[in-house]
């Protein structure tokens, strides 16, 4: 709800700024945006994630400093920056750790939205941008990756270009376009830092039009309810700002308890073996965030067949607002919404578990020597997972009755009978 | 909740994901074999654990005796040896190229250089600025002199395996169990079941009284104290040398964990005193 501004220059000097470039009234308007009175925590992770990304780009400037894209040289520079490099060993624990907990955040976010309906009308706009920047955000994640140049780093960047070499016809050369040669080597390694370097910069750009489309259409809320008065409404600041700063310091706290004491616990511990194009690793397994996808990935044996079901998984997300069509945003009004969205985030869980699994390994023993596979467990939750977009929602759109809601969000707070008094923020 | 992989770490979460399903999970198995792995307490784990310093320099002269004559330590350089949080580290000589201990190890090491007046290669003495060398000229010539596999460099070995110090420990240790039924070793390999697939081609690089430790501690100072040197065993050795390389994995272990600890303390007080302040700005207000 973007009301009219309020702002009023109270010096000269900023009176003339605000007649030639209005940016001290952009930042006042931004701070006293009036947002829903009821937002939960699952509401401070946006916030969460602009300081995630600030950190990313902060630690990754300074890493490039010091870091060589060279074949020859980069595991040493990494090396060298752990152990040389004053401080060194902290930032790059920060950028790498700072990686999962960007993608922790960035979950809850986008569960939060998947909950409480926020991709449907009038945000479908802010949903998009939310896919876009979660694409480039994965793609950032998979170059970064590579760089340090580990055996990790280098088998998760051949396999996962090998998959481009699927294509039809022009597969081939659309692979070795993208390597800058026949095989993962310095060409690619170049360009992957590039790129690296690059796109943080655009998820920067998507960021400000995501918020920019929030401040357009305003914040939904737990009960999907639009604000209606003045009293469903709290200023941006200071209510939200001392609630997200709590969120942020408490994420800070777990944080800092990975990057601290458990630095390695989400990576690999074949990344620190030196990238060895002759010596293939016993299991090649992207880092945690990705798991989900790459058990999709492998759910069915043709390669081609499985990479376009990965890039349906995420494409079926941007056409989400579309498939849901009920008219009742929160999935707290939505019995049995509800009940299949639980088991959708089950799903994702198993699917996790599979992506790390051999998929030729028993996942549930049934009896001896007997069971049910990874691969069929995670043939399984695919289906669910594309089923819940494809089939569940677009029927429960239909005909699902929704619980009664309130009329309003102050009536929701305060219950029917009282009416908008007592509503007056403190201060 | 130490998850030592991501896989553990998604185990663990799909494990409290399934007691809801009611699904169970069976571990997957190694090389089948009747060796039981140990896991010692290691002092340097837990949030406060820190190097065990007097097995750390041990586990230098084991190092140095013993595997450097196949595996290199490139990523370490002599004057690591005396930072802070490293085994010969001296309060009296902040600077570790200063200090006695590190420099004579350095140039108890030969170094390839090249003379400045005529341009010869020509060996010298190290100095505390130079890496641990290499041991072999070329990854060739290193796997002729091994049978064919490389030794790997041990500078982040304990590190580069899952349950790093465990793993190097009792990698040492389970030579010499019996070769199951149906397992051939052809020759050039050795059975050890800690091995991922069970076979390697190092032979056991320790045995029994293998090293002399010498019966001094050196303290902070810098000066010798004369104390009981423990047994050469191959336990011993061993653990003496895991305690070598943890450092050698992670030479800023002991500042990681104390800036951790105060950053952990401020971010507490912080988020304590932030949520106080949302209390009171919220006091008033329904939500
Ligand atoms: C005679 C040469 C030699 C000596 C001495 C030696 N190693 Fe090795 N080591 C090797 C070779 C060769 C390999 C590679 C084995 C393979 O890949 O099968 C190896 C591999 C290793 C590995 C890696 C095993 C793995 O998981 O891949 C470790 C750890 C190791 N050695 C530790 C030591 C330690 C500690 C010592 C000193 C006590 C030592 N080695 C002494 C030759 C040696
Ligand atoms: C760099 C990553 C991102 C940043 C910095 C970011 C930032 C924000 C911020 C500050 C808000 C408002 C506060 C809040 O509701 O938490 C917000 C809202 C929102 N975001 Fe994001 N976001 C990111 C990624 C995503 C992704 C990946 C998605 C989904 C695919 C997404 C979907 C949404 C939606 C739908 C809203 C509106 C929520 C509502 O009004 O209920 N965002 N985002």
């Amino acid at each position: 709800m973007s009301g009219p501004s309020t702002y009023e220059p109270k010096y000269a000097a900023a009176k003339w700024m605000d007649q030639r470039l209005p940016i001290i009234r952009m930042g006042a308007d931004f701070m006293t945006f009036p947002s829903p009175r009821n937002l939960n925590y699952w509401y401070t992770f946006g916030g969460i994630l602009a300081l995630c990304l600030v950190v990313q780009i902060l630690s990754g400037v300074i890493l490039a400093m010091h870091y060589v894209a060279d074949v020859d040289l980069a595991f040493a520079s990494v090396q060298r920056i752990r152990r040389d490099v004053p401080f060194g060993w902290l930032l790059q624990s920060m950028h790498a750790v700072g990686a999962s907990m960007f993608f922790l955040a960035v979950y809850m976010h986008m569960f939060r939205g998947l909950y409480y309906g926020s991709y449907k009308a009038p945000r479908e706009m802010i949903w998009i941008l939310g896919c876009a920047i979660y694409l480039v955000m994965m793609a950032t994640a998979f170059l970064g990756y590579t760089l340090p140049w580990g055996q990790m780093s280098f088998w998760g960047a051949t396999v996962i270009t090998g998959f481009f070499g699927a294509v039809p016809i022009v597969g081939e050369s659309l692979q070795q376009w993208l390597l800058g040669g026949y095989a993962v080597d310095n060409a690619t390694l170049n360009r992957f830092f590039a790129l690296h370097y690059l796109l943080p910069f655009v998820i920067a750009a998507l960021v400000g039009l995501h918020v920019w489309a929030l401040h357009h259409v305003g914040q939904n809320n737990p009960i999907g309810i639009s604000e209606k008065t003045e009293s469903d409404t709290l200023s941006f600041h200071p209510f939200y700002t001392v609630k997200d700063a709590f969120a942020i310091a408490v994420f800070l706290v777990i944080f800092a308890v990975f990057l601290f004491y458990l630095p390695d616990a989400l990576g690999h511990a074949d990344n620190y073996i030196e990238a060895d194009a002759m010596k293939t690793p016993a299991h090649i397994v992207p880092e945690w965030y990705f798991l989900p996808f790459y058990a999709i990935l492998r759910a069915v044996p043709s390669k081609l067949f499985g990479i376009l079901l990965m890039l349906g998984a995420i494409v079926v997300l941007f056409v989400l607002p579309w498939l849901d069509t009920h008219k009742v945003r929160s999935m707290r009004f939505r019995p049995v919404a509800r009940w299949f969205f639980i088991l959708f985030i089950v799903m994702c869980f198993i699917l996790g578990w599979c992506g790390a699994g051999v998929p030729d390994d028993i996942a549930i023993p049934l009896g001896k020597d007997a069971g049910i596979t990874f691969y069929r467990l995670g043939q399984a939750a695919t289906v669910y997972y594309f089923a819940y977009f494809l089939v569940i929602l677009p029927i429960l759109g239909l005909v699902e009755t929704p619980k009664k809601r309130p009329d309003s969000i102050t009536k929701a707070v305060l219950g029917e009978n009282h009416s908008t008094a007592g509503l007056a923020p403190a201060e | 909740m130490a998850f030592k992989t991501t896989k553990n770490f998604i185990l663990g979460a799909i494990v409290a994901a399934a007691s809801v399903t009611g699904i169970a999970y069976a571990a997957g198995g190694g090389v089948e074999s009747d060796y039981k792995m140990e896991h010692p307490d290691w002092s340097f784990n837990g949030p406060f654990g820190k190097y065990d310093m007097v097995a750390a320099q041990r586990g230098y002269k084991v190092y140095r005796e013993v595997c450097a004559s196949c595996h290199s330590l490139k990523y370490v350089a002599f004057r690591h040896l005396g930072d802070k949080g490293a085994p010969f580290y001296l309060a009296d000589f902040e600077n570790p190229n200063d200090n006695p201990y590190v420099k004579n190890f350095a140039a108890d090491w030969t170094i390839e250089d090249i003379d400045n007046e005529t341009g010869d290669v020509i060996e010298r003495p190290g100095i505390t600025a130079d890496y641990f060398p290499p041991i072999f000229p070329n990854d060739a010539a290193a796997r002729a002199s091994n049978g064919g596999a490389i030794p790997p460099d041990l500078s982040s070995m304990v590190k580069a395996r899952n349950n790093g110090a465990d793993y190097v420990y009792n990698l040492m240790l389970a030579y010499g169990s019996p070769i199951p039924k149906g397992v051939e070793i052809t020759p050039g390999l050795h059975w050890n079941p800690v091995m991922d697939g069970g076979k390697i081609a190092m032979a056991a690089p320790l045995s029994e009284g293998l090293v002399d430790y010498d019966p001094v501690e050196i303290n902070d100072h810098g000066e010798l104290k004369t104390i009981a040197a423990p047994e050469a065993t191959v336990e011993q050795m061993s653990h003496d040398l895991v305690q070598f390389l943890a450092w050698s994995a992670d030479p800023k272990m002991e500042q990681r964990k104390s800036v951790g600890l105060m950053t952990l303390i401020y971010l507490i007080i912080l988020s304590l005193l932030l949520f106080l302040s949302y209390k009171r700005v919220w006091r008033n207000v329904k939500h």
